[in-house]
Protein backbone atom coordinates (compact mmCIF):
# COMPACT_ATOMS: atom_id res chain seq x y z
CA UNK A 1 0.00 0.00 0.00
CA UNK A 2 2.68 2.33 1.13
CA UNK A 3 4.84 1.37 -1.79
CA UNK A 4 2.17 2.20 -4.27
CA UNK A 5 1.73 5.64 -2.76
CA UNK A 6 5.44 6.22 -3.02
CA UNK A 7 5.49 5.07 -6.62
CA UNK A 8 2.72 7.45 -7.47
CA UNK A 9 4.44 10.37 -5.81
CA UNK A 10 7.67 9.68 -7.61
CA UNK A 11 5.85 9.26 -10.88
CA UNK A 12 4.12 12.58 -10.37
CA UNK A 13 7.36 14.31 -9.53
CA UNK A 14 9.00 12.97 -12.66
CA UNK A 15 6.06 13.98 -14.82
CA UNK A 16 6.24 17.48 -13.35
CA UNK A 17 9.95 17.70 -14.04
CA UNK A 18 9.53 16.44 -17.56
CA UNK A 19 6.77 18.89 -18.34
CA UNK A 20 8.82 21.82 -17.05
CA UNK A 21 10.62 22.00 -20.35
CA UNK A 22 7.34 21.95 -22.26
CA UNK A 23 6.09 24.74 -20.05
CA UNK A 24 9.26 26.73 -20.69
CA UNK A 25 8.90 26.33 -24.45
CA UNK A 26 5.25 27.39 -24.34
CA UNK A 27 6.11 30.39 -22.18
CA UNK A 28 8.89 31.43 -24.53
CA UNK A 29 6.49 31.26 -27.46
CA UNK A 30 3.91 33.30 -25.57
CA UNK A 31 6.47 35.87 -24.53
CA UNK A 32 7.90 36.28 -28.03
CA UNK A 33 4.38 36.52 -29.43
CA UNK A 34 3.37 39.11 -26.87
CA UNK A 35 6.37 41.34 -27.56
CA UNK A 36 6.04 41.03 -31.33
CA UNK A 37 2.25 41.40 -31.33
CA UNK A 38 2.08 45.12 -32.10
CA UNK A 39 3.97 44.56 -35.34
CA UNK A 40 0.89 42.94 -36.90
CA UNK A 41 -1.00 46.23 -36.85
CA UNK A 42 1.76 48.75 -37.37
CA UNK A 43 3.49 48.42 -39.83
CA UNK A 44 1.92 45.00 -40.57
CA UNK A 45 3.38 41.58 -41.22
CA UNK A 46 3.81 42.41 -44.90
CA UNK A 47 6.67 44.68 -43.88
CA UNK A 48 8.67 41.59 -42.94
CA UNK A 49 8.65 40.51 -46.58
CA UNK A 50 10.49 43.65 -47.58
CA UNK A 51 13.84 42.94 -49.20
CA UNK A 52 15.84 45.36 -47.11
CA UNK A 53 16.62 45.53 -43.41
CA UNK A 54 17.24 49.17 -42.48
CA UNK A 55 16.14 49.55 -38.87
CA UNK A 56 17.92 52.87 -38.29
CA UNK A 57 17.17 55.50 -40.86
CA UNK A 58 16.36 59.17 -41.04
CA UNK A 59 14.13 58.56 -44.05
CA UNK A 60 12.15 55.36 -43.83
CA UNK A 61 12.87 52.38 -41.64
CA UNK A 62 12.31 49.01 -43.27
CA UNK A 63 12.19 45.67 -41.52
CA UNK A 64 12.46 43.07 -44.26
CA UNK A 65 13.78 39.84 -42.79
CA UNK A 66 14.27 38.08 -46.14
CA UNK A 67 17.97 39.03 -46.31
CA UNK A 68 18.44 37.81 -42.74
CA UNK A 69 16.78 34.47 -43.50
CA UNK A 70 18.81 33.91 -46.66
CA UNK A 71 21.92 34.92 -44.71
CA UNK A 72 21.31 32.37 -41.98
CA UNK A 73 20.37 29.70 -44.52
CA UNK A 74 23.49 30.29 -46.59
CA UNK A 75 25.85 30.11 -43.62
CA UNK A 76 24.10 27.04 -42.19
CA UNK A 77 24.12 25.23 -45.52
CA UNK A 78 27.83 25.72 -46.09
CA UNK A 79 28.75 25.00 -42.50
CA UNK A 80 26.85 21.71 -42.76
CA UNK A 81 28.45 20.87 -46.12
CA UNK A 82 31.88 21.38 -44.56
CA UNK A 83 31.21 19.72 -41.22
CA UNK A 84 29.30 16.59 -42.26
CA UNK A 85 31.96 14.74 -44.26
CA UNK A 86 34.69 15.57 -41.76
CA UNK A 87 32.55 14.56 -38.79
CA UNK A 88 31.24 11.30 -40.18
CA UNK A 89 34.63 10.17 -41.42
CA UNK A 90 36.15 11.09 -38.04
CA UNK A 91 33.43 9.22 -36.20
CA UNK A 92 33.88 6.13 -38.37
CA UNK A 93 37.63 6.24 -37.95
CA UNK A 94 37.51 6.69 -34.19
CA UNK A 95 35.03 3.91 -33.59
CA UNK A 96 36.14 1.40 -36.22
CA UNK A 97 39.78 1.86 -37.07
CA UNK A 98 41.58 3.82 -34.38
CA UNK A 99 43.64 1.96 -31.82
CA UNK A 100 42.98 2.43 -28.12
CA UNK A 101 45.81 4.92 -27.77
CA UNK A 102 44.54 7.05 -30.67
CA UNK A 103 41.02 6.93 -29.27
CA UNK A 104 42.27 8.17 -25.94
CA UNK A 105 43.79 11.20 -27.60
CA UNK A 106 41.29 11.90 -30.38
CA UNK A 107 38.03 11.86 -28.46
CA UNK A 108 38.95 14.27 -25.67
CA UNK A 109 40.69 16.66 -28.07
CA UNK A 110 37.66 16.79 -30.38
CA UNK A 111 35.42 17.35 -27.41
CA UNK A 112 37.74 20.06 -26.21
CA UNK A 113 36.93 21.90 -29.43
CA UNK A 114 33.33 22.09 -28.24
CA UNK A 115 34.44 23.91 -25.13
CA UNK A 116 36.09 26.83 -26.90
CA UNK A 117 34.00 29.95 -26.26
CA UNK A 118 32.47 31.25 -29.47
CA UNK A 119 33.92 34.73 -28.94
CA UNK A 120 37.39 33.25 -28.92
CA UNK A 121 36.63 31.36 -32.12
CA UNK A 122 35.19 34.54 -33.61
CA UNK A 123 38.33 36.44 -32.73
CA UNK A 124 40.43 33.70 -34.27
CA UNK A 125 38.24 33.92 -37.36
CA UNK A 126 38.64 37.68 -37.64
CA UNK A 127 42.41 37.74 -37.19
CA UNK A 128 43.53 34.46 -38.75
CA UNK A 129 40.84 32.85 -40.88
CA UNK A 130 39.43 35.91 -42.68
CA UNK A 131 42.80 36.91 -44.21
CA UNK A 132 43.41 33.30 -45.31
CA UNK A 133 39.99 33.03 -46.96
CA UNK A 134 40.50 36.42 -48.57
CA UNK A 135 43.78 35.32 -50.11
CA UNK A 136 42.58 31.90 -51.12
CA UNK A 137 39.72 33.32 -53.19
CA UNK A 138 41.41 36.57 -54.22
CA UNK A 139 38.73 38.72 -52.61
CA UNK A 140 38.84 42.27 -51.36
CA UNK A 141 37.77 41.20 -47.88
CA UNK A 142 37.53 38.00 -45.89
CA UNK A 143 34.42 39.05 -44.00
CA UNK A 144 32.05 36.80 -45.90
CA UNK A 145 29.55 34.01 -45.38
CA UNK A 146 32.12 31.32 -46.12
CA UNK A 147 34.42 32.45 -43.30
CA UNK A 148 31.48 32.25 -40.93
CA UNK A 149 30.54 28.84 -42.30
CA UNK A 150 34.05 27.47 -41.74
CA UNK A 151 34.07 28.74 -38.15
CA UNK A 152 30.63 27.30 -37.51
CA UNK A 153 31.74 23.99 -38.97
CA UNK A 154 34.46 23.95 -36.30
CA UNK A 155 31.76 24.40 -33.70
CA UNK A 156 29.46 21.76 -35.14
CA UNK A 157 32.13 19.09 -35.62
CA UNK A 158 32.50 18.09 -31.94
CA UNK A 159 28.73 17.63 -31.57
CA UNK A 160 28.44 15.67 -34.77
CA UNK A 161 31.49 13.50 -34.11
CA UNK A 162 30.64 12.49 -30.58
CA UNK A 163 26.99 11.65 -31.29
CA UNK A 164 27.76 9.86 -34.55
CA UNK A 165 30.57 7.96 -32.87
CA UNK A 166 28.25 6.83 -30.09
CA UNK A 167 25.73 5.69 -32.67
CA UNK A 168 28.31 3.72 -34.63
CA UNK A 169 29.79 2.16 -31.54
CA UNK A 170 26.42 1.04 -30.26
CA UNK A 171 25.56 -1.03 -33.32
CA UNK A 172 25.28 -4.65 -32.19
CA UNK A 173 28.53 -6.66 -32.27
CA UNK A 174 26.64 -9.47 -34.01
CA UNK A 175 26.23 -7.31 -37.16
CA UNK A 176 29.96 -6.85 -37.42
CA UNK A 177 30.75 -10.48 -36.64
CA UNK A 178 28.18 -11.77 -39.10
CA UNK A 179 29.49 -9.57 -41.87
CA UNK A 180 33.10 -10.52 -41.23
CA UNK A 181 32.16 -14.19 -41.01
CA UNK A 182 30.56 -13.96 -44.45
CA UNK A 183 33.89 -12.92 -45.82
CA UNK A 184 33.35 -9.15 -46.13
CA UNK A 185 36.43 -7.01 -45.63
CA UNK A 186 36.65 -4.54 -42.77
CA UNK A 187 35.96 -1.64 -45.08
CA UNK A 188 32.96 -3.38 -46.62
CA UNK A 189 31.64 -4.19 -43.18
CA UNK A 190 31.99 -0.60 -42.06
CA UNK A 191 30.32 1.03 -45.07
CA UNK A 192 27.74 -1.59 -45.99
CA UNK A 193 26.71 -2.81 -42.55
CA UNK A 194 27.77 -0.63 -39.64
CA UNK A 195 27.15 2.84 -41.06
CA UNK A 196 23.69 2.03 -42.47
CA UNK A 197 22.74 0.46 -39.14
CA UNK A 198 23.86 3.57 -37.30
CA UNK A 199 22.23 5.96 -39.76
CA UNK A 200 19.46 7.23 -37.46
CA UNK A 201 22.09 8.23 -34.92
CA UNK A 202 24.19 9.86 -37.63
CA UNK A 203 21.21 11.83 -38.91
CA UNK A 204 20.47 12.94 -35.36
CA UNK A 205 24.10 14.01 -35.03
CA UNK A 206 23.92 16.09 -38.20
CA UNK A 207 20.65 17.70 -37.15
CA UNK A 208 21.94 18.58 -33.71
CA UNK A 209 25.06 20.02 -35.30
CA UNK A 210 22.87 22.13 -37.59
CA UNK A 211 20.90 23.30 -34.59
CA UNK A 212 24.12 24.51 -33.06
CA UNK A 213 25.10 26.27 -36.28
CA UNK A 214 21.83 28.09 -36.82
CA UNK A 215 21.69 29.33 -33.26
CA UNK A 216 25.30 30.43 -33.01
CA UNK A 217 25.72 34.16 -32.74
CA UNK A 218 28.97 35.65 -31.60
CA UNK A 219 31.37 33.96 -34.00
CA UNK A 220 29.25 34.70 -37.09
CA UNK A 221 28.69 38.26 -35.98
CA UNK A 222 32.42 38.85 -35.93
CA UNK A 223 33.31 37.40 -39.31
CA UNK A 224 30.39 37.50 -41.75
CA UNK A 225 30.48 41.26 -42.32
CA UNK A 226 26.83 41.67 -41.28
CA UNK A 227 25.69 43.37 -44.48
CA UNK A 228 22.01 42.62 -44.93
CA UNK A 229 21.95 41.70 -48.60
CA UNK A 230 20.15 38.87 -50.37
CA UNK A 231 22.70 36.62 -51.98
CA UNK A 232 23.28 32.98 -52.82
CA UNK A 233 27.04 33.30 -53.05
CA UNK A 234 29.11 32.20 -50.06
CA UNK A 235 31.70 34.79 -51.07
CA UNK A 236 29.36 37.68 -50.21
CA UNK A 237 28.79 39.25 -46.84
CA UNK A 238 25.63 38.20 -45.01
CA UNK A 239 23.76 39.19 -41.87
CA UNK A 240 22.27 36.29 -39.93
CA UNK A 241 19.10 36.26 -37.83
CA UNK A 242 21.04 35.67 -34.64
CA UNK A 243 23.64 38.37 -35.27
CA UNK A 244 20.86 40.86 -35.96
CA UNK A 245 19.18 40.20 -32.65
CA UNK A 246 22.46 40.26 -30.75
CA UNK A 247 23.74 43.43 -32.37
CA UNK A 248 20.56 45.44 -32.17
CA UNK A 249 18.66 44.25 -29.12
CA UNK A 250 20.76 46.14 -26.61
CA UNK A 251 20.01 49.44 -28.24
CA UNK A 252 16.37 49.50 -29.31
CA UNK A 253 13.90 51.66 -27.42
CA UNK A 254 11.59 49.34 -25.50
CA UNK A 255 8.34 48.65 -27.34
CA UNK A 256 9.31 50.45 -30.56
CA UNK A 257 8.63 48.99 -34.01
CA UNK A 258 12.29 48.02 -34.26
CA UNK A 259 11.98 46.18 -30.95
CA UNK A 260 8.92 44.30 -32.16
CA UNK A 261 10.65 43.49 -35.44
CA UNK A 262 13.52 41.90 -33.51
CA UNK A 263 11.04 39.70 -31.68
CA UNK A 264 9.58 38.70 -35.04
CA UNK A 265 13.12 37.68 -36.02
CA UNK A 266 13.28 35.64 -32.81
CA UNK A 267 10.03 33.86 -33.66
CA UNK A 268 11.31 33.02 -37.14
CA UNK A 269 14.47 31.59 -35.59
CA UNK A 270 12.49 29.51 -33.12
CA UNK A 271 10.18 28.16 -35.80
CA UNK A 272 13.19 27.25 -37.95
CA UNK A 273 14.83 25.22 -35.20
CA UNK A 274 11.51 23.53 -34.47
CA UNK A 275 11.21 22.64 -38.10
CA UNK A 276 14.71 21.13 -38.20
CA UNK A 277 14.02 19.05 -35.12
CA UNK A 278 10.70 17.94 -36.57
CA UNK A 279 12.36 16.75 -39.78
CA UNK A 280 15.04 14.95 -37.77
CA UNK A 281 12.33 13.15 -35.82
CA UNK A 282 10.53 12.14 -39.00
CA UNK A 283 13.71 10.78 -40.55
CA UNK A 284 14.46 8.81 -37.44
CA UNK A 285 10.94 7.39 -37.30
CA UNK A 286 10.92 6.35 -40.92
CA UNK A 287 14.28 4.67 -40.55
CA UNK A 288 13.08 2.84 -37.47
CA UNK A 289 10.08 1.58 -39.43
CA UNK A 290 12.28 0.22 -42.20
CA UNK A 291 14.67 -1.69 -40.00
CA UNK B 1 16.19 -0.36 -6.74
CA UNK B 2 13.53 1.86 -5.30
CA UNK B 3 16.06 3.48 -3.11
CA UNK B 4 18.10 4.35 -6.18
CA UNK B 5 15.15 6.03 -7.79
CA UNK B 6 14.55 8.04 -4.67
CA UNK B 7 18.13 9.17 -4.58
CA UNK B 8 17.99 10.12 -8.19
CA UNK B 9 14.88 12.13 -7.55
CA UNK B 10 16.41 13.95 -4.63
CA UNK B 11 19.51 14.66 -6.64
CA UNK B 12 17.45 16.01 -9.51
CA UNK B 13 15.34 18.20 -7.28
CA UNK B 14 18.30 19.61 -5.45
CA UNK B 15 20.11 20.47 -8.68
CA UNK B 16 16.97 22.17 -9.88
CA UNK B 17 16.68 24.17 -6.67
CA UNK B 18 20.35 25.00 -6.74
CA UNK B 19 20.24 26.22 -10.30
CA UNK B 20 17.11 28.26 -9.63
CA UNK B 21 18.65 29.93 -6.62
CA UNK B 22 21.93 30.56 -8.42
CA UNK B 23 20.11 32.04 -11.37
CA UNK B 24 18.18 34.27 -9.04
CA UNK B 25 21.31 35.52 -7.38
CA UNK B 26 22.90 36.35 -10.64
CA UNK B 27 19.97 38.42 -11.78
CA UNK B 28 19.93 40.55 -8.65
CA UNK B 29 23.69 40.92 -8.74
CA UNK B 30 23.43 42.75 -11.99
CA UNK B 31 20.84 45.22 -10.88
CA UNK B 32 20.47 46.30 -7.29
CA UNK B 33 22.29 43.68 -5.27
CA UNK B 34 25.76 44.74 -6.27
CA UNK B 35 25.25 48.35 -5.40
CA UNK B 36 23.49 47.60 -2.13
CA UNK B 37 26.29 45.38 -0.99
CA UNK B 38 29.01 47.80 -1.94
CA UNK B 39 27.41 50.84 -0.37
CA UNK B 40 28.08 49.46 3.05
CA UNK B 41 31.75 48.76 2.37
CA UNK B 42 33.07 50.50 -0.71
CA UNK B 43 31.56 52.88 -3.16
CA UNK B 44 31.29 51.80 -6.73
CA UNK B 45 30.37 53.53 -9.95
CA UNK B 46 29.33 51.79 -13.13
CA UNK B 47 29.82 53.50 -16.45
CA UNK B 48 28.34 52.09 -19.60
CA UNK B 49 27.96 53.24 -23.18
CA UNK B 50 29.89 54.45 -26.18
CA UNK B 51 32.55 52.16 -27.54
CA UNK B 52 34.33 55.21 -28.92
CA UNK B 53 34.75 56.51 -25.38
CA UNK B 54 35.68 53.25 -23.66
CA UNK B 55 39.40 53.89 -23.99
CA UNK B 56 39.09 57.43 -22.63
CA UNK B 57 36.69 56.58 -19.83
CA UNK B 58 38.70 53.61 -18.64
CA UNK B 59 41.88 55.71 -18.57
CA UNK B 60 39.98 58.26 -16.50
CA UNK B 61 38.72 55.50 -14.26
CA UNK B 62 42.22 54.15 -13.65
CA UNK B 63 43.63 57.56 -12.75
CA UNK B 64 40.58 58.32 -10.62
CA UNK B 65 40.79 55.04 -8.69
CA UNK B 66 44.45 55.69 -7.99
CA UNK B 67 43.51 58.96 -6.31
CA UNK B 68 40.39 57.55 -4.62
CA UNK B 69 41.23 54.00 -3.57
CA UNK B 70 37.88 53.56 -1.80
CA UNK B 71 35.85 54.00 -4.97
CA UNK B 72 35.54 51.27 -7.58
CA UNK B 73 34.80 52.33 -11.13
CA UNK B 74 33.75 49.74 -13.67
CA UNK B 75 33.59 50.65 -17.33
CA UNK B 76 31.84 48.76 -20.14
CA UNK B 77 31.15 49.61 -23.76
CA UNK B 78 28.34 48.38 -25.97
CA UNK B 79 27.39 51.54 -27.82
CA UNK B 80 25.82 54.84 -26.87
CA UNK B 81 22.32 53.45 -27.36
CA UNK B 82 23.08 50.57 -25.04
CA UNK B 83 24.41 53.01 -22.44
CA UNK B 84 21.37 55.25 -22.60
CA UNK B 85 19.06 52.24 -22.38
CA UNK B 86 21.00 51.14 -19.29
CA UNK B 87 20.67 54.60 -17.75
CA UNK B 88 16.92 54.54 -18.36
CA UNK B 89 16.67 51.07 -16.84
CA UNK B 90 18.70 52.16 -13.85
CA UNK B 91 21.44 49.61 -14.40
CA UNK B 92 24.25 52.13 -14.73
CA UNK B 93 25.26 55.24 -12.78
CA UNK B 94 26.83 57.08 -15.65
CA UNK B 95 26.20 56.68 -19.36
CA UNK B 96 28.94 57.59 -21.79
CA UNK B 97 27.43 58.71 -25.07
CA UNK B 98 29.06 59.86 -28.27
CA UNK B 99 25.76 61.36 -29.43
CA UNK B 100 23.11 63.51 -27.84
CA UNK B 101 20.15 61.76 -26.27
CA UNK B 102 17.31 61.38 -28.81
CA UNK B 103 13.84 62.87 -28.33
CA UNK B 104 12.37 59.37 -28.21
CA UNK B 105 14.72 58.48 -25.40
CA UNK B 106 13.95 61.67 -23.49
CA UNK B 107 10.25 60.83 -23.67
CA UNK B 108 10.96 57.34 -22.44
CA UNK B 109 13.06 58.78 -19.61
CA UNK B 110 10.13 60.96 -18.53
CA UNK B 111 7.88 57.92 -18.39
CA UNK B 112 10.40 56.15 -16.21
CA UNK B 113 10.90 59.27 -14.06
CA UNK B 114 14.54 59.59 -14.94
CA UNK B 115 16.06 62.96 -15.71
CA UNK B 116 19.18 62.57 -17.84
CA UNK B 117 21.68 65.33 -17.08
CA UNK B 118 24.22 65.98 -19.79
CA UNK B 119 27.84 66.99 -19.44
CA UNK B 120 30.20 67.52 -22.38
CA UNK B 121 33.52 66.05 -21.28
CA UNK B 122 35.54 65.97 -24.49
CA UNK B 123 35.38 66.29 -28.26
CA UNK B 124 36.15 63.71 -30.87
CA UNK B 125 36.94 63.79 -34.54
CA UNK B 126 35.77 60.90 -36.69
CA UNK B 127 38.65 59.84 -38.88
CA UNK B 128 38.02 58.12 -42.19
CA UNK B 129 40.62 55.43 -42.65
CA UNK B 130 41.83 53.35 -45.57
CA UNK B 131 44.57 50.84 -46.19
CA UNK B 132 48.05 52.39 -46.65
CA UNK B 133 48.38 50.68 -50.02
CA UNK B 134 45.43 52.60 -51.38
CA UNK B 135 46.71 55.68 -53.27
CA UNK B 136 43.66 57.78 -52.35
CA UNK B 137 44.51 60.15 -49.48
CA UNK B 138 41.98 62.95 -49.88
CA UNK B 139 38.21 62.88 -50.20
CA UNK B 140 35.52 65.54 -50.16
CA UNK B 141 32.46 65.23 -47.94
CA UNK B 142 30.43 64.70 -51.12
CA UNK B 143 32.63 61.82 -52.22
CA UNK B 144 32.41 60.26 -48.76
CA UNK B 145 28.65 60.49 -48.98
CA UNK B 146 28.65 58.81 -52.41
CA UNK B 147 30.90 56.04 -51.13
CA UNK B 148 28.96 55.26 -47.99
CA UNK B 149 25.53 55.49 -49.59
CA UNK B 150 26.68 53.15 -52.34
CA UNK B 151 26.37 55.64 -55.22
CA UNK B 152 30.07 55.28 -55.93
CA UNK B 153 31.19 51.65 -55.79
CA UNK B 154 34.67 51.78 -57.31
CA UNK B 155 37.79 53.60 -56.21
CA UNK B 156 38.33 55.03 -59.70
CA UNK B 157 35.23 57.18 -59.14
CA UNK B 158 37.15 59.13 -56.51
CA UNK B 159 40.57 59.24 -58.13
CA UNK B 160 41.87 55.81 -57.28
CA UNK B 161 42.24 52.50 -59.10
CA UNK B 162 39.38 50.54 -60.53
CA UNK B 163 38.79 48.29 -57.55
CA UNK B 164 35.54 47.74 -55.71
CA UNK B 165 35.13 49.70 -52.51
CA UNK B 166 34.55 47.64 -49.36
CA UNK B 167 32.50 49.79 -47.01
CA UNK B 168 33.00 49.21 -43.30
CA UNK B 169 30.58 50.75 -40.85
CA UNK B 170 29.82 50.40 -37.17
CA UNK B 171 26.72 48.47 -36.06
CA UNK B 172 23.52 50.47 -35.94
CA UNK B 173 23.56 50.65 -32.13
CA UNK B 174 26.61 52.88 -32.33
CA UNK B 175 26.51 56.60 -31.70
CA UNK B 176 29.21 56.97 -34.33
CA UNK B 177 26.96 55.22 -36.89
CA UNK B 178 24.17 57.72 -36.33
CA UNK B 179 26.50 60.72 -36.19
CA UNK B 180 28.25 59.75 -39.41
CA UNK B 181 24.90 59.13 -41.08
CA UNK B 182 23.71 62.57 -40.07
CA UNK B 183 26.86 64.51 -40.80
CA UNK B 184 28.36 62.79 -43.83
CA UNK B 185 25.51 60.85 -45.40
CA UNK B 186 23.17 63.81 -44.90
CA UNK B 187 20.62 61.46 -43.33
CA UNK B 188 20.62 59.11 -46.33
CA UNK B 189 20.74 55.36 -45.69
CA UNK B 190 23.98 53.43 -45.72
CA UNK B 191 24.62 51.20 -48.72
CA UNK B 192 23.13 47.73 -48.33
CA UNK B 193 26.53 46.21 -48.96
CA UNK B 194 28.12 48.11 -46.07
CA UNK B 195 29.62 45.66 -43.62
CA UNK B 196 28.49 46.40 -40.10
CA UNK B 197 31.29 45.65 -37.68
CA UNK B 198 30.55 44.90 -34.05
CA UNK B 199 33.42 47.03 -32.72
CA UNK B 200 35.77 49.83 -33.66
CA UNK B 201 38.79 47.57 -33.29
CA UNK B 202 37.24 45.20 -35.84
CA UNK B 203 37.07 48.08 -38.33
CA UNK B 204 40.73 48.95 -37.79
CA UNK B 205 41.62 45.27 -38.11
CA UNK B 206 39.72 44.90 -41.38
CA UNK B 207 41.14 48.08 -42.87
CA UNK B 208 44.68 46.88 -42.17
CA UNK B 209 43.84 43.53 -43.79
CA UNK B 210 41.75 44.58 -46.74
CA UNK B 211 43.42 46.77 -49.34
CA UNK B 212 40.31 48.36 -50.79
CA UNK B 213 38.26 48.97 -47.70
CA UNK B 214 37.22 52.24 -46.11
CA UNK B 215 35.89 52.78 -42.61
CA UNK B 216 35.36 55.44 -39.98
CA UNK B 217 36.60 55.36 -36.41
CA UNK B 218 37.15 57.77 -33.53
CA UNK B 219 40.28 59.90 -33.91
CA UNK B 220 41.95 58.23 -30.92
CA UNK B 221 41.68 54.80 -32.54
CA UNK B 222 42.97 56.08 -35.87
CA UNK B 223 46.02 57.68 -34.23
CA UNK B 224 46.85 54.63 -32.14
CA UNK B 225 46.65 52.47 -35.28
CA UNK B 226 49.56 54.57 -36.57
CA UNK B 227 51.18 53.37 -39.79
CA UNK B 228 48.75 50.52 -40.28
CA UNK B 229 46.08 52.80 -41.73
CA UNK B 230 45.88 55.96 -43.82
CA UNK B 231 43.89 58.75 -42.24
CA UNK B 232 42.04 60.44 -45.08
CA UNK B 233 42.24 64.22 -45.45
CA UNK B 234 38.71 65.54 -45.68
CA UNK B 235 37.73 68.49 -47.88
CA UNK B 236 34.51 70.35 -47.23
CA UNK B 237 34.16 71.26 -50.90
CA UNK B 238 35.92 70.46 -54.17
CA UNK B 239 38.31 73.41 -54.08
CA UNK B 240 39.07 73.66 -50.36
CA UNK B 241 42.18 72.23 -48.72
CA UNK B 242 42.12 68.70 -47.33
CA UNK B 243 42.18 68.74 -43.55
CA UNK B 244 43.81 65.99 -41.49
CA UNK B 245 41.91 65.34 -38.28
CA UNK B 246 43.97 66.32 -35.25
CA UNK B 247 43.46 67.94 -31.91
CA UNK B 248 44.09 71.37 -33.40
CA UNK B 249 41.84 71.00 -36.44
CA UNK B 250 38.99 69.51 -34.43
CA UNK B 251 39.21 72.26 -31.83
CA UNK B 252 39.37 75.02 -34.43
CA UNK B 253 36.42 73.51 -36.26
CA UNK B 254 38.38 73.14 -39.52
CA UNK B 255 37.90 69.39 -39.55
CA UNK B 256 34.24 68.91 -40.44
CA UNK B 257 33.47 65.49 -38.93
CA UNK B 258 33.69 66.19 -35.20
CA UNK B 259 31.31 65.95 -32.31
CA UNK B 260 31.10 66.41 -28.55
CA UNK B 261 31.31 63.43 -26.18
CA UNK B 262 28.93 63.33 -23.24
CA UNK B 263 28.48 61.76 -19.87
CA UNK B 264 24.86 61.39 -18.76
CA UNK B 265 23.68 60.87 -15.21
CA UNK B 266 20.25 60.45 -13.70
CA UNK B 267 19.61 63.82 -12.05
CA UNK B 268 22.38 66.15 -10.93
CA UNK B 269 25.38 64.02 -10.01
CA UNK B 270 26.22 63.63 -6.34
CA UNK B 271 28.70 61.75 -4.17
CA UNK B 272 31.19 59.50 -5.91
CA UNK B 273 29.58 60.06 -9.31
CA UNK B 274 29.98 63.80 -8.95
CA UNK B 275 33.60 63.54 -7.89
CA UNK B 276 34.28 61.31 -10.90
CA UNK B 277 32.73 63.74 -13.36
CA UNK B 278 34.50 66.65 -11.70
CA UNK B 279 37.73 64.73 -12.14
CA UNK B 280 37.00 64.25 -15.84
CA UNK B 281 36.58 67.94 -16.53
CA UNK B 282 39.45 68.97 -14.25
CA UNK B 283 42.77 70.00 -15.80
CA UNK B 284 44.18 66.56 -15.00
CA UNK B 285 41.22 64.81 -16.60
CA UNK B 286 41.51 66.93 -19.72
CA UNK B 287 45.23 66.08 -19.98
CA UNK B 288 44.16 62.46 -20.13
CA UNK B 289 41.76 63.42 -22.92
CA UNK B 290 44.71 64.73 -24.93
CA UNK B 291 46.94 61.78 -24.09
CA UNK B 292 44.34 59.28 -25.31
CA UNK B 293 43.94 61.05 -28.64
CA UNK B 294 40.71 62.96 -28.06
CA UNK B 295 40.21 66.68 -27.94
CA UNK B 296 39.60 68.59 -24.69
CA UNK B 297 36.09 69.91 -24.14
CA UNK B 298 36.95 73.54 -23.41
Amino acid sequence: MKHRWKDKAIRLAFTALASTSILVVVLIFLFLGKEAFGFIFEPGLKELLNTRWIPVSFKRETFGIIPLITGSALVTLWATLIAVPISILSAVYISEFAGDREKEILKPVIELLAGIPSVVLGFFGLIVLAPIVKQAFGLSTGLIALTGAILLAFMAIPTMVSIAEDAIRSTPKSFRNASLALGASRLQTTWKVIVPAALPGIVAAVMLGMGRVIGETMAVMMVTGNAAIITGSPLESVRTLTATIAAEMGEVPFGSTHYQALFCVGIVLLITTFFINFIAQKVLERHRDVT
Amino acid sequence: MKRNVLFLLIALLSTLLLSVSCGGNQATDDASGKRDASQTQRQSITIKGSDTMVHLVSTWAEAFMEKNPDIDVSVTGGGSGTGIAALLNGTTDICAASRKIKDKETQLAEQKEITPVEKIVARDGIAVITNPENPVTELTLGQLKDIFTGTCTSWDGVGGQSENIVILSRENNSGTYVFFQKKVLQKEDYAGSARLMPATSAIVQSVTDDKWSIGYVGLGFALSAGEKVTVIKVKTSDDSEGVTPSEATVRSGDYPIARPLHLYTNGEPSGAVKSFIDFCISAEGQTIVQETGYVPAG
